[in-house]
């Protein structure tokens, strides 16, 4: 992942798109480099889908432009249209074709013929674990599978820059942890924008992440920057055995403690949570102050902002 | 060209796999047969003229049903985002949709030589209006074919991209037929008359190729896939 030496694979520079009185893009910039796989969240509503239509050359902006390898999509659309795989919301496939005929079908549109056709299938076959499924009808698949038609549908021209609109929906635990390595081999080379809602997922898979809400930019970083950078304090979570209210007048008298929360548990144990507003990490005093007293300690961890927290407070609570 | 006829050829077989083909097929030659058979020893003659008669008016129901799958059925199943975002251009598509269109309506039309083969047996018929009867039909297929699709790429529900198509073509039929040219002041009749789908199948009907008909069509047909290719750029816009 060199992401300070990538080549530049999508530049999108003051995109706004308007629908009527509806602003669905407002002012969007951001970059994304050769070898990253980038995550675009947001709530639902919040323009990803708008903006993975406008990249990929189905909507025109309102104003703005878009950059994929440095071709204009308002200017060689077809061009850019050849360097993108596209994987609408919706997995949107003929039904009444089979998987072999769509993939040829697909195939053929993007000017693979003959033997190259025939490789390229092969490889989107293997690799999207399609080959059982290969001559039924994509209309009789089962969601799981009719995603990976999508998918196959989307790389098997090889392009520079992937485009996944919600890939992970109706896939069961299994299946998303193999379209999740799929993504990241891909990855490793070649450029993915992956869309969604479900946090975990961006994640577990994304270099970098793009919060949006309402069409704006609220976040950007790596996840790690995200959680850490966002929010100074942390939170300690102990199981404390002692005197309850000792417990609570040290800790609460500590620098940086915000909050304290202590519920008994059995046997003389207690759970204690402890909320700082600074960025060190203070385990070290806790369990100084816990030697010091002569108290027993089961279990201190330090628990980090998750990105859902951030994601909450970032779009507002609306999820 | 490639991808024209990739998409013409995944068009043209996606005709074949519903059963709704072979239905319209069906309906289509007994339809005909049946209407241009029964009065055909009364009038004892050996020509088609009653059977390329009878087909604007046939036409106008069988076209509609070939169409109105076309964009309505993309657009429903959202796989024309798909389509859209693929390397093909929009003329590209519109093309192979409406080529693929065309042979279908052309197998249908094709399977009607059941008629001519009859004629030659039994009778001695003059060729040559037969075989301009058919080109023409095909010229005026086009044409209807053309303003289905265009009107298909406007709605995302095939019955109404059905009646929708009806009752464009029909309007265009009737504008050059007398019920519309009697009853409009004389200065018009001759726009009316010339506009119309109708009055240009006339001579075409009787054998009589005229360059002006085949021209009309031909325009036709080629507004309205320029027509098409403009509705799909619409969403652009949106």
């Amino acid at each position: 992942m060199n992401e300070k030496t990538g080549r530049l694979m999508l530049e999108v520079r003051g995109l706004n798109k308007r629908f009527g009185q509806v602003h669905a893009v407002n002012n969007l910039n951001f970059e994304v480099r050769r070898g990253e796989v980038f995550g675009f969240l947001g709530p639902n509503g919040a323009g990803k889908s708008t903006t993975m239509r406008i990249i990929t050359c189905f909507i025109p902006p309102t104003s703005g432009s878009v950059l994929v390898d440095g071709m204009d999509t308002a200017e060689q659309d077809l061009a850019v249209r050849r360097r993108i795989g596209y994987l609408p919301e919706s997995t949107p496939l003929y039904s009444d074709m089979t998987v072999r005929e769509y993939l040829a079908f697909v195939g053929q549109v993007r000017s693979l013929r003959g033997e190259k056709l025939k490789a390229r299938m092969d490889e989107m076959f293997s690799v999207c674990a399609l080959t059982a499924m290969a001559d039924r009808q994509i209309g009789k698949l089962s969601k799981g599978y009719r995603q990976r038609v999508g998918l196959a549908q989307a790389m098997i021209h090889d392009p520079d820059l992937l485009i996944l609109d919600e890939p992970m929906s109706g896939l069961d635990p299994n299946q998303i942890i193999e379209i999740r390595n799929l993504i990241k081999k891909f990855g490793e080379e070649k450029t993915v924008i992956y869309c969604s809602h479900i946090l975990s997922e961006v994640s577990a898979t994304c270099d970098r992440i793009l919060i949006i809400k309402d069409g704006r930019i609220v976040a950007t970083g790596t996840p790690d920057d995200l959680t850490s950078g966002h929010k100074g304090g942390s939170r300690y979570t102990l199981r404390i055995k002692g005197d309850k209210e000792p417990i609570k007048s040290t800790f609460s008298s500590m620098g940086g403690v915000s909050g304290i929360d202590i519920e008994s548990a059995q046997e003389g144990w207690f759970n204690a949570r402890i909320n700082t507003e600074i960025k060190d990490d203070i385990g070290e005093l806790i369990f100084n102050r816990v030697v010091q007293n002569g108290w027993a300690l089961s279990e201190l961890r330090r628990d980090q902002t998750s990105l859902e927290e951030v994601f909450t407070e970032l779009t507002g609570g609306r999820q | 060209m490639n991808t024209v006829a990739a998409i013409f050829k995944k068009e043209f077989a996606s005709y074949f796999i519903s059963p709704i083909a072979y239905v319209f097929i069906i309906v289509f030659l007994v339809g005909t047969n049946f209407m241009y058979f029964q009065p055909f020893f009364l009038i004892n003659q050996a020509d088609m003229r009653n059977y390329f008669g009878l087909l604007p008016w046939v036409f106008l129901f069988f076209v509609p049903a070939i169409t109105m799958r076309g964009w309505a059925e993309e657009k429903k199943s959202k796989t024309m985002e798909l389509l859209l975002t693929w390397p093909v251009s929009d003329t590209e598509v519109v093309l192979g949709k409406f080529l693929a269109s065309l042979a279908f309506l052309a197998t249908a039309v094709a399977l009607s030589a059941t008629i001519p083969i009859t004629l030659f047996i039994i009778g001695n018929p003059d060729p040559g209006p037969i075989v301009g009867g058919y080109a023409g039909a095909l010229l005026m297929g086009a044409a209807y074919l053309a303003i289905g699709l265009w009107v298909s790429s406007h709605t995302e529900n095939q019955i109404v991209a059905f009646i929708l198509a009806w009752v464009a073509m029909f309007a265009l039929m009737i504008i050059g037929h007398p019920v519309v040219t009697l009853k409009i002041p004389s200065a018009l009749v001759p726009l009316f008359s010339n506009l119309g789908l109708f009055t240009h199948f006339e001579s075409i009907g009787r054998g009589v190729i005229d360059s002006r008909d085949v021209m009309y069509y031909l325009s036709m047909t080629g507004i309205f896939l320029f027509l098409n290719t403009q509705s799909l750029g619409r969403r652009k816009s949106e």
